[in-house]
């Protein structure tokens, strides 16, 4: 499988990443060389074979339903580009 | 007092113990060399205030006799791991200006015991990188340089700021991080010992995550022991990641000098892979015969599916980073470049603030999890895991430890490998080792024709870091110590 350039702007899009229209030929080219690598997986029988879930066999850690942490919003909003309070401010987003 | 640098950690424990020289003394001699070394480019932020202020707490601590176990130990912490007030930004314009109000699960380890934090170090942004060329704060140059010659070489990736001030000593020794070879492969290049512990070990939490299924932390150390010291300080069995794995941390340290009497020893035939350096050839076979001479049985094995961990990886480790990367979204901490509207805004932020090879991987990343691919790409790739830890799995009831050469070649130089593919290629021999949750460690064990380091893998049965540490101490005895001559 290989990409084009449109599929190069829809995955950048996917990816909210802002393309320059410059970059878009050679990402292709990239991104090509990379998956045609990649295909040579196709060569491996993997019928019946279950995919991986975690490298190691141990039981998923249940934890205790209750608040243990928390009500410190000015460390939640210390790093914040844009804030108000203890909100982070964003452009508008709804009219 | 330049010489307090040359100390390993178990020398200056000893030293500081004796009371022969001050915790403070020990930090100001490191601190003298970070700023005669700053070429290297190794640190990225030095913080000798906090340095000087948590080794005089130290002092207070030896006086009163309840010293930890790495009590006024200086040592470097990739700019990976959360450190509380204190830049952490992954060598990525994106987290611009990012100061955690929290401190990670393994640093926390580590001052509990008393080390003390020179600052922070550079690596390839992301942890995406083999050569450290990726990094937002420039290159970092390998102490190591080829014989007769003055031209820069890279120290590996992407624990190359890690791996470049442990071989420099400049600082007594580094956390890092290994997600497809970035603790091993800079290791090697740089005449360091650095493990990989088994995935679960050592708590993700705190540690800017790449891939999660296969981001695992460990020291760079300047010997065997050394490494073995900081990993019992940095492992541990941490509720607040639930990958964690509830197993007591065992005495690293008492594996050393421990005889390999009988030790089987596997030699995978599919590691000779085609147009393999004679140099490399020879080193693993030098290291098979060590170990044979020193009672260790060689056996040769058979890991059918290795070809195939590399390309998978390059499936399975962008997937997973692009889905870790979408938080950085310019709203909640970081950079953030203006847009028309709020998508705008996201898009901006995100190019600007992610460099090349980073948006390359969240790009294939996007692709193979997208809609019509995801079985074809993500899901073939997790069961070729499956089938590389199954070749694993049935290598235990033969061998008790795995032999491989760590790096395909010695270090390069900056800008010798520009094509992604290629550089890809470095990991080759220790990407394998994440796909399965193995631990690894490499050790130098000769040096090239160029005079330049080469490093030896050791593999081991999922939580035997003790048996990689028993073997490897072996290697280093027959081989040798390394330090790159002074040029800087």
């Amino acid at each position: 499988m290989s990409v084009d350039q449109a599929t190069v702007r829809r995955v950048a899009k996917l990816a909210r990443i802002k393309l320059k229209e410059e970059n878009v030929a050679r990402l292709e080219g990239e991104l090509n060389s990379i998956l045609h690598w990649i295909e040579q997986l196709n060569e491996v029988d993997v019928t019946g074979v279950e995919p991986m879930t975690s490298v190691v066999s141990v039981k998923m850690k249940m934890r205790k339903d209750l608040v243990t942490d928390g009500s410190y919003p000015g460390e939640v909003v210390a790093n914040a580009p844009a804030k108000e309070d203890d909100y982070f401010l964003v452009p508008k987003v709804i009219e | 007092m330049s010489n307090l640098t040359s100390l390993t950690i178990a020398k200056a424990r000893e030293g500081l113990r004796r009371k022969e020289f001050s915790a403070l003394e020990l930090t100001e001699a490191y601190i003298a060399e970070i700023e005669k070394s700053r070429i290297l480019n190794a640190y990225i932020v030095e913080t000798p205030g906090k340095a000087r202020e948590m080794a005089k707490a130290s002092d207070a601590r030896l006086a009163k006799g309840t010293a930890g176990a790495l009590e006024g130990i200086p040592l470097g912490i990739k700019d990976l791991f959360a450190t509380k007030g204190v830049h952490t930004q992954a060598c990525s314009h994106v987290l611009d200006g990012f100061k955690p109000t929290y401190e990670s699960t393994i640093t926390e380890n580590l001052w509990r015991d008393g080390a003390v934090m020179l600052g922070k170090l550079n690596m390839d942004e992301f942890a995406m990188g083999s050569s450290n060329e990726t990094s937002y704060y420039g290159n970092v140059i390998n102490p190591w340089r080829r014989h007769n010659s003055n031209a820069a070489l890279v120290p590996g990736g992407s624990s190359g700021g890690s791996a470049s001030a442990v071989a420099a000593h400049i600082c007594a020794a580094a956390t890092a991080t290994d997600t497809g070879g970035s603790i091993r492969q800079p290791a090697a290049f740089t005449g360091t010992v650095g493990i990989k512990p088994t995935y679960g070990r050592c708590s993700r939490w705190g540690v800017v995550a790449f891939a999660s299924s296969l981001d695992q932390a460990g020291p760079i150390a300047r010997d065997v022991r050394d490494a073995a010291i900081m990993l019992k300080s940095m492992a541990s069995v941490d509720p607040k990641d639930t990958t964690s794995v509830d197993l007591p941390v065992p005495d690293y340290e008492a594996a050393i000098g421990k005889s390999i009497k009988g030790l089987r020893v596997g030699i995978p035939k599919e590691y000779r892979a085609d147009g393999m350096s004679p140099e490399i050839e020879t080193l693993w076979n030098t290291g098979a015969k060590w170990l044979k001479e020193q009672g260790a049985e060689i056996v040769e094995i058979s890991l059918p599916h290795t070809k195939y961990a590399l390309p998978a990886y390059y499936i399975v480790a962008p997937a997973e980073a692009s889905s870790n990367l979408a938080r950085y979204d310019g709203v909640r901490y970081g950079l953030r470049v203006p847009g028309n509207d709020i998508v705008d805004m996201y898009e901006n932020s995100r190019a600007a603030g992610f460099g090349p090879e980073v948006q390359r991987r969240i790009m294939i990343g996007t692709y193979v999890l997208s809609a019509g691919y995801y079985d074809a790409y993500y899901v073939r790739a997790q069961k070729i895991r499956t089938l590389i830890k199954r070749d694993f799995d049935k290598a235990w009831s033969k061998v008790d430890v795995v032999l491989t050469p760590a790096t395909p070649s010695p270090a390069f130089a900056p800008g010798e490998i520009s094509d992604p593919v290629q550089m890809y290629l470095n990991d080759i021999f220790t990407v394998t080792v994440n796909m399965a949750g193995l631990p690894g460690i490499a050790v130098p064990a000769g040096v090239s024709k160029d005079g330049l380091p080469l490093g030896l893998q050791l593999i081991g049965k999922p939580f035997d870091e003790e048996t990689l540490f028993q073997t490897a101490a072996v290697i280093e005895q027959m081989a040798g110590s390394y330090k790159a001559p002074q040029w800087w």
